[in-house]
C-alpha cells in the first residue's frame, strides 16, 4: 500500500536527542491520553517559545518548545495523545517510540482528573519503562465542578513518583509542575532539593540513598535513612544551601501569584500544603517500608502464570545489557509485538532474536501454553492486569460526590447527537459560523483594503516623484505590492474570524461529535469515522488535515482520508469563494447579502463534503478496495472554552502562520505575473500567449485561459488565485480602482464573466489540485509518488469534469 | 445478549470480547475488560454508532463491533 510503518515525527525525535546531549539542556516528554489538555499545558509552560504551532483537532506530529528552569533549559516535546504504549496507529507508534527510545530526562504523563482510572493505565505502562516520571493530574477545576475529588498526596504515595495537580488555565498551578519536572530531570546530575512539593526533598534523598545501599532489608534501611541523609547532605552541602534559598523565593513567588490569581483557591492550596507537610515524614517512611527494596514506584502485578513466564526470559535478556527493564522487554517478547522488537533492534542495536533470548522466550511460551494461555489470551491478561491495577490505584484516590455528575453533558448530547436534532444543528452551526465569518470579514476587509490601496497610490506617487522609470513603478507598486495588499485585505479577515470560531468548537469538544454524527455515512463508504475529524482540520489547512490522517489506524482508510482531504476548502480557498459569492450572488450587501453569502458558502462546502463521501466510496470500490475497519472514538466531556486563549492561539498560531506563508508566495507571484503581463513576445505579452493557449480548455470548463493560469500559478498558495486574475485583467487594460468588490465585479464582467463563470470558478476552487505544501505533505505521509499523484489527479479530474458537464448542461438550457 | 442490543440509559456488564485482534486491544486499553460495567449514553442520529460511558470516559463504538461483545444486565 506504500505506507511505511513509521510516519514522520523522527525529525523532532532526533532534534530532541541532540539537544539533550548539550549540558544544561533537559528533554522532557509530555505524554498522555488524547483530550486531557496536554497541549494546553504545553502552551502554558512554553509560552511563545515553540517550534511548531498546533492545529485544531490535535497535536500534529511532535511540537517542541522550551522553558527556562533551574539548572538550564527544559525542552518540552509534546507527543501525540495515546491510550497505551502498545501502538495501534502510526501516531501512537510515534508516541510509544519517543517514550521508549527518545533520550528524554523525564516523562510527564498528563492525566484527566475526571476519568483518572484510564489515565493511570498509561502511567503504569510508562513506569514499567522508566521511573523518571512526573504525573500531572490536569483539569482539577473541571473535576471539582463535577464533584470529583482527587486525593493527590495519596496518589503520589501509591504511584511512588511526584504527582502534581493542575488546572491548566490557572497559571499558578503550573509552578508545582515545573518544580517537579526540574527535580526529576536533574535527579541523575546532582542532588536537588525539591520545591514547595512537600515531601519531595526527603523522599528524593531517601530514594537516592536507597539506590546507594541497594538490597538492605526494609526496616534496617528505614532506620538508616537519617544517617544516609546527613551523608548525602554533607556531600552536597553547598548545593542544598543554594537550592534551599531558591526554593524559598520561588515558593513565596508562586504562592503570592496563586493568591493574587484566585482567592478562592487559597484555602485548598493551604490545606494541600499542610496536609502534605504533616504527611511528609510518615509518607517517607511508609514509602520506603512498603515499597520493594529495589524499586519505589508502583508496578503492575501480573497473574502468576505471566510472572513465571517473564522470570524465565529475564536472565537471557539481562545478559545482553539491554537499556530497558528486562521484565518489560520480556512481556513485549512474549506478546510478539514485532514492530516494537524491530524498533528496539534498530535504535538500541540489540538483537532480540539472539538465540539465547529466542530459546528462553520459546520455553516461556511453552510454559504458558501448558497452562492454557495462548498469545491472544496472554495479551488480554496483560492489559487486564494493567486496567485492574489502575482501578486499584484509583480506588481510594478518587471520590465522587454525586453519581450523575455528567447529567449536563448527557442532556447536551441528546440535543447534539439526537436523531432529529443532530444534523440540523450541525448545518445551522456551520452556516452561522460562516455568516459571522463573512460579516466580520467584510467589515475588516473594507477597512484594510481602504488603507492598503491608499498606500498603493501613495507608493505610485512616490515613484513618480522620484522620477523612477515607469516599469519600476509598475513592477513594485502594481505588481508586488498590489498582490500583497490583496492577499492581506481579502484573505486575512476571514481567517482572523474563522479560526477562533473553529478553535472554539474544538475547545468545547464538539468536533469529535461531528465525527460521531457522520460516522454512519463514512461507514457506508467503507471509510473511517475519524475521517470527519481530518476533514474538519482541512477547513483550517489541508496539509494539517493530511497529517491528521495519522489518527486513522487502517492504512487503507488513511489513504482515503488523505486523497479526499482537498475537497474541503481550506482557509486559503474559502475567502476566494466568499468574494465570488459576494460579488455575483449577494449583490447589494447588507444583512440579506450576508445571509445569501453564508448560505451560498455553506452550500459550496456541502458540495465538497458530498464529494468527499462520493470519492471515498469510489476509492473503496476501486483503487483502495476493502471494508471499513473497527475503531473507537472518544467523545470528551463538554468543556468551558477559554476565550482569551482561543483568540491569542488562533491569531498567532494559525492566522499569522497561514498569512505569512501566503505573503511569502504572493510577493514573488506578483512580480512574476507583472512580468508575464508586461514582457512582450512579438506584439503580445507572454501572459496573453499563455492564456490564449489555455483558453479553449478554459472555455470548455466555463472559465477562461487567464483563470486557468491563475490556478496554475496559485499552486504554491491558493490565496493568490484571485489577485492573479485581477492582475492579469488590469495589467493590459486601463487601471481600474479595484479597492471594492463592486469595482472588481465590473472588472470581471467586462472580461466576459457571467454567473456561469462564477459558479464554475467556485467549483474549480473547491476541486482542483492541492497546493504545493499539501502535495509535499502527502508525499511525506504516504512515502509514495503514486499516491501523491493520485491525490493530485483525483480532485483535478473531478473538478474539470464537473465544470465541463455543468457548463455543457447550462449552455443547453440557457 | 450483545452490546449492540442496548438502548440509551441501559447499564450492562461486559462478559466476553469476541472481536478480532485489531480492535480487541484497543477496547481493552480503554478499560473494557470482562466484568466492567458500561452505560449506553447515546446512539448516533442514524442508529449507529453507539456511545458508552466506560470508566468515566465516553467512547463510541460501531454497531458492527458491538455485535461481538457479549454483555449481561448490570445492577
Amino acid at each position: 500500500m506504500g505506507i511505511a510503518g513509521s510516519f514522520g515525527g523522527r525529525g523532532a525525535l532526533r532534534e530532541a536527542e541532540t539537544e539533550s546531549s548539550a549540558k544544561g539542556k533537559y528533554v522532557i516528554a509530555l505524554a498522555g491520553n488524547p483530550n486531557v489538555g496536554k497541549s494546553t499545558i504545553f502552551n502554558a509552560l512554553t509560552g511563545m517559545n515553540q517550534h511548531t504551532g498546533n492545529w485544531p483537532g490535535k497535536t500534529v506530529g511532535m511540537a517542541t518548545g522550551e522553558f527556562r528552569g533551574r539548572g538550564g533549559v527544559y525542552s518540552l516535546v509534546d507527543i501525540p495523545g495515546t491510550y497505551s504504549l502498545m501502538a495501534h496507529s502510526p501516531e501512537e507508534e510515534i508516541a510509544r517510540n519517543f517514550i521508549c527510545f527518545g533520550e528524554h530526562d523525564a516523562v510527564v504523563v498528563v492525566c484527566d482528573a475526571t476519568c483518572l482510572e484510564r489515565n493511570v493505565n498509561l502511567v503504569l505502562q510508562t513506569l514499567e519503562i522508566t521511573d523518571k516520571v512526573v504525573v500531572c493530574v490536569n483539569l482539577l477545576d473541571e473535576a471539582k465542578r463535577k464533584g470529583i475529588r482527587v486525593d493527590i498526596p495519596l496518589l503520589e504515595k501509591k504511584l511512588g513518583v511526584p504527582v502534581v495537580g493542575t488546572s491548566a488555565n490557572k497559571k499558578g498551578t503550573l509552578e508545582g509542575l515545573k518544580r517537579a519536572i526540574e527535580s526529576i530531570a536533574r535527579s541523575d546530575d546532582e542532588l536537588v532539593c525539591d520545591s514547595e512539593r512537600d515531601m519531595g526533598r526527603e523522599r528524593y534523598i531517601a530514594h537516592k540513598s536507597k539506590r546507594m545501599i541497594g538490597g538492605k532489608s526494609d526496616f534496617a534501611f528505614a532506620s538508616d535513612i537519617s544517617a544516609t541523609t546527613s551523608d548525602v547532605a554533607d556531600e552536597h552541602e553547598s548545593d542544598i544551601a543554594i537550592s534551599t534559598s531558591d526554593i524559598i523565593t520561588e515558593c513565596t513567588a508562586a504562592s503570592a501569584r496563586d493568591i493574587a490569581a484566585d482567592a478562592s483557591d487559597i484555602a485548598a492550596f493551604a490545606l494541600d500544603i499542610s496536609a502534605s507537610t504533616s504527611d511528609t515524614v510518615a509518607a517517607t517512611l511508609d514509602a520506603t517500608i512498603e515499597a520493594s527494596p529495589e524499586r519505589a514506584t508502583a508496578r503492575t502485578v501480573y497473574p502468576k502464570a505471566i510472572r513465571d513466564a517473564v522470570e524465565m526470559c529475564v536472565p537471557a535478556l539481562e545478559s545482553t545489557g539491554v537499556g530497558f527493564p528486562s521484565e518489560w522487554l520480556a512481556l513485549r517478547l512474549l506478546e510478539g509485538d514485532t514492530a516494537l522488537l524491530d524498533e528496539i533492534a534498530r535504535s538500541e542495536g540489540i538483537n532480540v532474536r539472539d538465540s539465547a533470548i529466542v530459546e528462553s522466550v520459546d520455553e516461556a511460551k511453552k510454559l504458558l501454553a501448558s497452562r492454557g494461555i495462548d498469545e491472544r489470551s496472554f495479551k488480554d491478561m496483560v492489559v487486564s492486569a494493567l486496567v485492574l491495577c489502575a482501578e486499584d490505584v484509583c480506588l481510594d484516590v478518587v471520590h465522587t460526590d454525586r453519581e450523575n455528575y455528567n447529567a449536563l453533558d448527557r442532556r447536551l448530547d441528546r440535543l447534539l447527537l439526537g436523531r432529529v436534532t443532530a444534523y440540523p444543528f450541525m448545518l445551522a452551526l456551520l452556516a452561522l459560523i460562516l455568516w459571522f465569518t463573512i460579516s466580520g470579514a467584510n467589515f475588516l476587509s473594507d477597512y484594510l483594503s481602504g488603507v492598503l490601496f491608499f498606500i498603493q497610490d501613495r507608493l505610485a506617487d512616490a515613484f513618480h516623484a522620484a522620477h523612477a522609470p515607469e516599469w519600476a513603478c509598475g513592477f513594485f507598486a502594481f505588481g508586488v505590492y498590489r498582490v500583497l495588499a490583496w492577499v492581506v485585505s481579502v484573505m486575512l479577515p476571514p481567517m482572523a474570524v474563522f479560526f477562533p470560531f473553529f478553535t472554539l468548537l474544538e475547545d468545547v469538544g464538539y468536533l469529535p461529535r461531528v465525527a460521531f454524527n457522520l460516522d454512519r455515512q463514512f461507514q457506508r463508504c467503507n471509510a473511517c469515522g475519524k475521517q470527519a475529524l481530518t476533514m474538519c482540520m482541512g477547513f483550517g489547512c489541508n496539509a494539517a488535515g493530511v497529517v491528521g490522517g495519522r489518527i486513522i489506524d487502517s492504512p487503507r482508510e488513511r489513504l482515503i482520508a488523505i486523497i479526499t482531504n482537498s475537497f474541503v476548502p481550506c482557509n486559503g480557498r474559502f475567502p476566494a469563494i466568499i468574494s465570488i459569492i459576494t460579488m455575483f450572488f449577494a449583490i447589494g450587501g447588507g444583512i440579506s447579502g450576508g445571509i445569501i453569502s453564508a448560505v451560498g458558502l455553506t452550500a459550496a462546502i456541502l458540495v465538497g463534503i458530498l464529494m468527499t463521501f462520493a470519492v471515498s466510496r469510489l476509492l473503496s470500490h476501486t483503487l483502495l478496495r476493502g471494508v471499513g475497519s473497527s475503531f473507537t472514538l472518544e467523545l470528551p466531556p463538554y468543556r468551558r472554552p477559554q476565550i482569551a486563549r482561543i483568540i491569542v492561539r488562533s491569531l498567532f498560531d494559525r492566522t499569522l502562520f497561514v498569512l505569512g506563508r501566503a505573503v511569502c508566495v504572493a510577493a514573488p507571484a506578483g512580480a512574476l505575473i507583472w512580468l508575464l503581463a508586461n514582457v512582450n513576445i512579438g506584439d503580445v505579452s507572454v501572459l496573453s500567449h499563455l492564456s490564449s493557449f489555455l483558453d479553449p480548455l478554459g472555455r470548455l470548463m466555463g472559465l477562461d485561459g487567464v483563470i486557468l493560469i491563475a490556478f496554475i500559478l496559485g499552486f504554491p498558495a491558493n490565496e493568490i488565485v484571485i489577485p492573479i486574475i485581477v492582475m492579469a485583467y488590469t495589467a493590459t487594460g486601463t487601471l481600474a480602482d479595484i479597492g471594492s468588490l463592486d469595482a472588481l465585479r465590473e472588472l470581471f464582467i467586462s472580461n466576459g464573466w457571467s454567473t456561469l463563470t462564477a459558479v464554475n470558478m467556485i467549483i474549480f476552487t473547491l476541486m482542483h489540485w492541492p497546493c504545493s505544501t499539501t502535495c509535499l505533505t502527502i508525499y511525506k505521509e504516504t512515502k509514495s509518488l503514486k499516491w501523491t499523484a493520485v491525490s493530485v489527479l483525483v480532485p483535478t479530474l473531478i473538478g474539470a469534469c464537473v465544470c465541463i458537464v455543468f457548463t455543457a448542461i447550462s449552455r443547453i438550457f440557457i | 445478549m450483545e452490546l449492540c442490543d442496548v438502548n440509551t440509559g441501559d447499564r450492562v456488564r461486559i462478559k466476553r470480547l469476541n472481536t478480532d485482534a485489531s480492535i480487541r486491544r484497543r477496547l481493552l486499553d480503554i478499560g473494557l475488560i470482562p466484568g466492567t460495567e458500561v452505560e449506553c449514553v447515546a446512539v448516533g442520529p442514524q442508529g449507529d454508532p453507539l456511545a458508552f460511558c466506560v470508566r468515566g470516559a465516553v467512547i463510541a463504538i460501531r454497531k458492527r463491533d458491538c455485535k461481538n461483545i457479549s454483555v449481561e444486565h448490570g445492577r
